[in-house]
């Protein structure tokens, strides 16, 4: 085995893989860019190489650094992670030049699967299915309605040179095939100058699933089940599972079949995913293969009891694999969750900062540390499974800490926040709870997003497709709907809240001896239109809510109400609360009856009509204008930075608005209150 | 004996009726609260104590004599927040539009007096159309009464003044010695002269809400302190800054349960400041994270933002908070912010109240229009406030202590009680790069080696340690444990005692 490995790569992936290598007993190095000194990964492992300046192509993606960090660590042998340099060929054939084991495929591999054409046609030899489709050109309308029927409706009419949509038409039948055709061309011909024109099997109620391979150096490939990746926004992965709530056994052991033929075609010796599109009908269609771990590794890990990174160390070793396709069995039902930092209130608009909180719920049901605060922490076996004991499991894979920075060179990717659970409504469920209690701040996330996704009753019903986000989530997300009754019991925990922070603040010191606050004996909670009134009982609280030892101050809350939990993230109000459940954020404020009858006097909040200009706050220079005149911009969200004695100022927006005049560019140099930008 | 019983009754109705339905519905048309329901979501739930209901003007010009009001125009009496004894006067705008008549000022100085004698703060609440004119000198004397009792009480009772509707005139003068003045948002201003006479006068064009609304006075003239949305939400930050003060100088300032570790590490601050000394970050984290429960309630939040200033608690007792702004300015001190810092420290060190300062400042900020709006005087303020302060003292320097505004902010120089340095701290005389400017003027054709001087001036002053060499820092801590130390500093000053030298009273830069 390997005394040594290095690790190209960064973040949650590089942390991942520094824990099952301590675990198997080899030393790790670590790499990082000056963005990244002072990151977990660093800290993490056991020595570590700077590679150059912030930016991927000039440190993470850079051969040569990387080659040197490995040369001048006298590593062993490299585990590429994922993106980066994992799947460039030329950097696993450096690696065999030098004697670096590479933990990974060979680079033949990397390089048949890495080409789309090739790989799909190797895949075709190899029996595996593909889109039907014609390549070649097409002549005229006559011949695309014949091919088209050849084909089988539905079929995709597509310009070679298209994208964005712009020449692309979906045909149901002759007639439309032969318009589709025309109008295609015609508007490649205009938008791209290429009139160039294919058509393929158009795939109904689209699916992503995935199957996972693993080979090793002998000839041995097995697969491990697959991954549903439907969750999608704009192709980007938002939410995984294993298995998949479609598939049947038979559909399962065909895709698997085909997918290890496809990795014995290519001599595939390590961990491996063949991506396929399943339409409606169970039909499945090889899209391609990534010849690397993929982010969403864990859940099949989670179901497997197997360490995938572990089994690619020992392959890469020349080890055997330990298992065979016999041997290999899914037990249970896991989800994971990509923790993104976007705003999902402002459209996912990228969110960059430091994170001022940071406090993922308590791994549980793991037989190894994944933690990332205690990484030195005791290490199970072989595997990472699995405290068989424990009805869920909880695993967050991360790379960052509480006062850590979202810095805007790389992968958005906060964390994988995973669950486990016997069947998918138990994983499901715990999801819903370890998004709750998941504490983050500082800067935009889509946890609120996730948990309403986990609510979602297609989702429940596992009726997904890769449109699911765009079809359920049409406008974007404005916080989710809460039904009646949780609104209730998010009412009483609010009131309870209320009751223990009043009773606090009639303890203080200084009050008149036997004239004290007689503390209300009901409350009315309000939000929005709604309203509860909620009585209290003799002990001052509201019957049937037990806080579970929340006190005034404490950010999380694990309460039940009429006997089922909820997990809360509180924020204290003058008045009342801000709570944060599920995909709702609401502020509750709790008067006593008394006072909500005064405060329903009050007119109702209006935003303020001031405020229409950026003015600059102080004397300096214009460093950068960060919007353009038509956009629209969010509340928080960075306008201009203003440099001034030498530290730059970043000006960010008051309210929702749009841009309507821009007055200075940067290297502008203003004096207090010049106008910098005008809002409509 | 039944038959007068009633009639009590029926003449307190009488009085809570103030200037009438009509009135009152037309009060609440503008999204307003009378005086007595006020009064009621000021005070704890029916601790009221009514003085004075029934007093009745006394002016018989202009036909006044048929029209009286039980009470006239302001409600007084006391009642207690959270327990606690204030003294409470509200104007009642159905009154003759709140007029402050001779009786209206009378009952309100008499509360006034019992709240000197007795050691409870005074919180009034304004909403009056100004002087009576019909009571003609009368009406002004009796201004002049509130003013003294105004300038009597302070130092020795917390005076809180709330606008929630008109205050002009003269009668901005009364709020204006008082120490904390919060507004209603849209439905309260305060201007010396209104804008029709700045019309005629200067010839500007200008609303009410622009000339002495709350955006105007929060963040251009820092008249007031807070504003907030409406009646009853500012109301509820009245009792939630009434939580914080003592009741008097004779008081210790409010103790309270607390459900926070004064133990509590925070790993993250090891990384608040950033790698590049020139970028900002915001120094609340840095507040919130050492105070108990997070819980900071931030006075002139909205007025110089280089300087941040405010209430919360360290095991249960209040302490004032005064820390620059890296986000703002580069957290500078300039006339506006030293003003602003200033005017707090002297309310807590009246009050008793321990001052927690957090340091990371540049210098003085520069520039022709500072020196010549006399940044010398104003900038001395807050070194007065400081140097004369004797309540606890404990200072936490983050970065840049540079110049005479490290002197400024709490030094040890100024009695400083207790300092702490971060790792990060910088203690020198200017920044590296200005001081070799300075020092190796000779030699700034070559880069290279002015690097290199750079470097050198760098190594030895960019650090606490030459400080903490000279005991001018009592010790070196790390981020993480700021709380527990600072909780610790606190806790041995309890029984601090300074003996000042008889003075009538100080002289200080005005």
């Amino acid at each position: 085995m390997f005394k040594k490995i290095l690790i190209a790569n960064r973040g949650e992936i590089a942390c991942r893989v520094v824990k099952t290598a301590r675990k198997m007993g080899i030393g790790t190095v670590a790499v990082y860019s000056d963005a990244d000194r002072d990151a977990l990964h660093v800290r993490m492992a056991d020595e570590a190489v700077h590679i150059g300046p912030p930016p991927a192509a000039e440190s993470y993606i850079a051969m040569d650094k990387v080659l040197a960090a490995i040369r001048d660590s006298g590593a062993e042998a490299v585990h590429p992670g994922y993106g980066f340099l994992s799947e460039r060929a030329e950097f696993a054939r450096a690696l065999e030049e030098t004697g670096v084991a590479f933990i990974g495929p060979p680079a033949s591999a990397i390089d048949a699967m890495g080409d789309k054409i090739t790989s799909k046609k190797l895949a075709a030899e190899a029996g595996v299915s593909t889109v039907p489709g014609h390549m070649g050109l097409i002549a005229d309308a006559d011949e695309a309605v014949k091919i088209a029927g050849e084909i089988g409706y539905p079929v995709m009419i597509k310009a070679s040179a298209g994208g964005g949509g712009k020449g692309m038409r979906i045909a149901w039948n002759d007639a439309e095939a032969r318009e589709g055709f025309q109008s295609s061309k015609n508007e490649a011909k205009a938008s791209f100058g290429d009139d160039r024109i294919f058509i393929e099997k158009f795939v109904t109620q689209p699916r992503h699933i995935e199957i996972q391979v693993l080979g090793d150096r002998h000839g041995n490939v097995i697969h491990l089940g697959e991954r549903e990746c439907s969750i999608q926004r704009r192709n980007q992965k938002v939410i995984e599972e294993a298995p998949s709530p479609f598939l049947d056994a038979g559909t399962r052991a065909a895709m698997g079949a085909q997918a290890v033929a496809l990795a014995k075609a290519v001599d595939y010796c390590s961990a491996g995913t063949v991506e396929f599109i399943v339409d409606g009908d169970r039909n499945f269609y090889f899209l391609e293969m990534n010849t690397r771990l993929q982010v969403e590794h864990p859940v099949t890990e989670l179901v497997t009891g197997l360490d995938l990174v572990e089994l690619m160390i020992r392959v890469a070793a020349g080890e055997r694999l330990p298992l065979a396709q016999g041997d290999v069995t899914l037990d249970g039902w896991a989800i994971e969750s990509r923790l993104y930092a976007e705003d999902p209130y402002r459209g996912f608009l990228p969110s960059i900062g430091r994170l001022t909180r940071y406090r993922p719920p308590q791994e549980r049901g793991l037989a190894g540390t994944l933690d990332p605060a205690t990484p030195e922490g005791a290490l199970g076996g072989a595997t990472v499974s699995a405290d068989a004991r424990s009805p869920v499991r909880v695993r967050n894979d991360t790379g960052v800490c509480e006062g850590g920075e979202i810095s805007r060179y790389y992968d958005p990717m906060i964390a994988k926040l995973c669950t486990w659970g016997p069947d998918r409504d138990a994983a499901i469920a715990a999801m819903r709870d370890a998004l709750d209690a998941f504490e983050l701040e500082g800067i935009g996330h889509n946890l609120p997003f996730l948990a309403a996704v986990m609510d979602h009753p297609r989702f429940v019903e596992g009726r997904l497709t890769t449109a699911f986000i765009a079809e359920e989530f049409p406008d974007g997300f404005n916080g989710a709907a809460i039904a009646e009754a949780d609104l209730r019991r998010l009412a009483h925990v609010a009131a309870a809240m209320r009751a223990a922070v009043d009773a606090r603040a009639a303890s203080v010191s200084g009050v008149l001896t036997n004239h004290e606050r007689k503390l209300p004996k009901a409350y009315v909670a309000t939000f929005g239109d709604a309203r509860f009134d909620v009585a209290l009982n003799g002990r001052g609280a509201p019957d049937g809510v037990d806080l579970g030892g929340w006190a005034p101050g404490a950010r999380l809350a694990r309460v039940t109400v009429d006997g089922a939990p909820m997990t809360l993230k509180v924020d204290q109000l003058t008045e009342g609360f801000r709570l944060r459940w599920r995909g709702a954020d609401l502020a509750i404020a709790v008067r006593s009856p008394r006072l909500a009858e005064l405060a329903a006097l009050m007119p109702p909040r209006e935003d303020g009509a001031s405020a229409k200009q950026l003015l600059c706050p102080m004397p300096g220079l214009v460093v950068s204008i960060a919007v353009a005149v038509g956009d629209e911009v969010q509340e928080g969200q960075t306008l201009a930075t203003v440099e001034a004695m030498k530290m730059e100022n970043v000006l960010r927006a008051e309210r929702k608005g749009k841009v309507r005049t821009i007055h200075a560019a940067p290297g502008a140099s203003l004096a207090v209150d010049e106008v910098i930008m005008e809002f409509e | 004996m039944k038959d007068i019983l009633e009639q009590l009754e029926a003449r307190r109705a009488v009085a809570r009726l103030g200037g009438g339905a009509q009135r009152i519905e037309a009060q609440h048309a503008k999204g307003k609260l009378t005086a007595r329901e006020r009064v009621e979501a000021l005070l704890d739930e029916g601790s009221f104590e009514e003085y004075d209901m029934f007093v009745a003007h006394r002016c018989h010009d202009f036909g006044m004599a048929e029209t009286t009001y039980p009470g006239d125009g302001v409600v007084t009496g006391w009642g207690t927040i959270n327990g606690r004894q204030v003294y409470v006067f509200s104007q009642d705008f159905t009154v003759f539009g709140g007029s402050v008549s001779e009786t209206v000022a009378a009952k309100i100085c008499k509360i006034m007096d019992m709240a000197m004698r007795n050691g409870a703060p005074v919180i009034g609440l304004n909403d009056s159309g100004g002087a009576r004119i019909q009571e003609g000198v009368g009406s002004l004397a009796a201004y002049g009464d509130v003013f003294q009792r105004n300038i009597e009480g302070s130092g020795v009772i917390p005076q809180i003044s709330v606008i929630m509707g008109p205050c002009a005139g003269g009668a901005v003068y009364s709020p204006a010695m008082t120490d904390f003045i919060y507004m209603v948002k849209g439905s309260s201003y305060m201007f010396v002269t209104g804008p029709d006479v700045v019309k005629t006068v200067t010839n500007e064009t200008v609303t009410a809400e622009e000339l002495g609304g709350a955006k105007t006075h929060t963040s251009k003239s820092s008249v007031a302190d807070a504003a907030f949305e409406n009646d009853v939400e500012t109301l509820a930050e009245v009792r939630r800054l009434v939580d914080f003060l003592p009741l008097s100088n004779r008081e210790t300032p409010p103790q309270r349960p607390f459900f926070d570790s004064p133990e509590r590490l925070e790993e993250s601050l090891n990384s608040l400041i950033p790698d590049n000394p020139n970028q900002p970050y915001d120094m609340k984290e840095l507040v919130t994270k050492v105070l108990d429960e997070g819980d900071f309630c931030e006075q002139q939040r909205d007025f110089a933002r280089n300087i941040i200033t405010g209430f919360g608690r360290i095991e249960g007792r209040t302490v004032g908070v005064v820390a620059n702004q890296p986000m703002v300015l580069a957290g500078c001190l300039d006339i506006d912010s030293a003003r602003k810092a200033a005017r707090f420290v002297r309310f807590c060190d009246a009050f008793g109240i321990p001052l927690l300062t957090f340091v990371d400042v540049p210098g003085f900020l520069p520039g022709v229009a500072q020196e010549y709006a006399g940044i010398i005087k104003h900038g001395a303020k807050l070194l007065y406030a400081f140097g004369e302060a004797t309540v606890p003292k404990v200072t936490v320097i983050t970065r840049k202590a540079y110049g005479g505004a490290y002197v400024v902010m709490a030094s040890k120089h100024l009695k400083g009680d207790v300092t702490y340095a971060w790792p990060t701290a910088e203690i020198a005389v200017m920044g590296a790069k200005g001081a070799t400017e300075i020092l190796y003027r000779s030699e700034l054709a070559d880069p290279d080696r002015i690097a290199a001087r750079t470097k050198e001036y760098e190594d030895r002053f960019a650090n606490p340690f030459v400080a903490a060499e000279r005991g001018f820092i009592d010790e070196v801590i790390m981020p993480m444990s700021t709380r527990r130390r600072v909780a610790r500093a606190f806790a041995a000053l309890r029984g601090k005692r300074v003996e000042t030298p008889w003075k009538k009273h100080d002289n200080l830069p005005l």
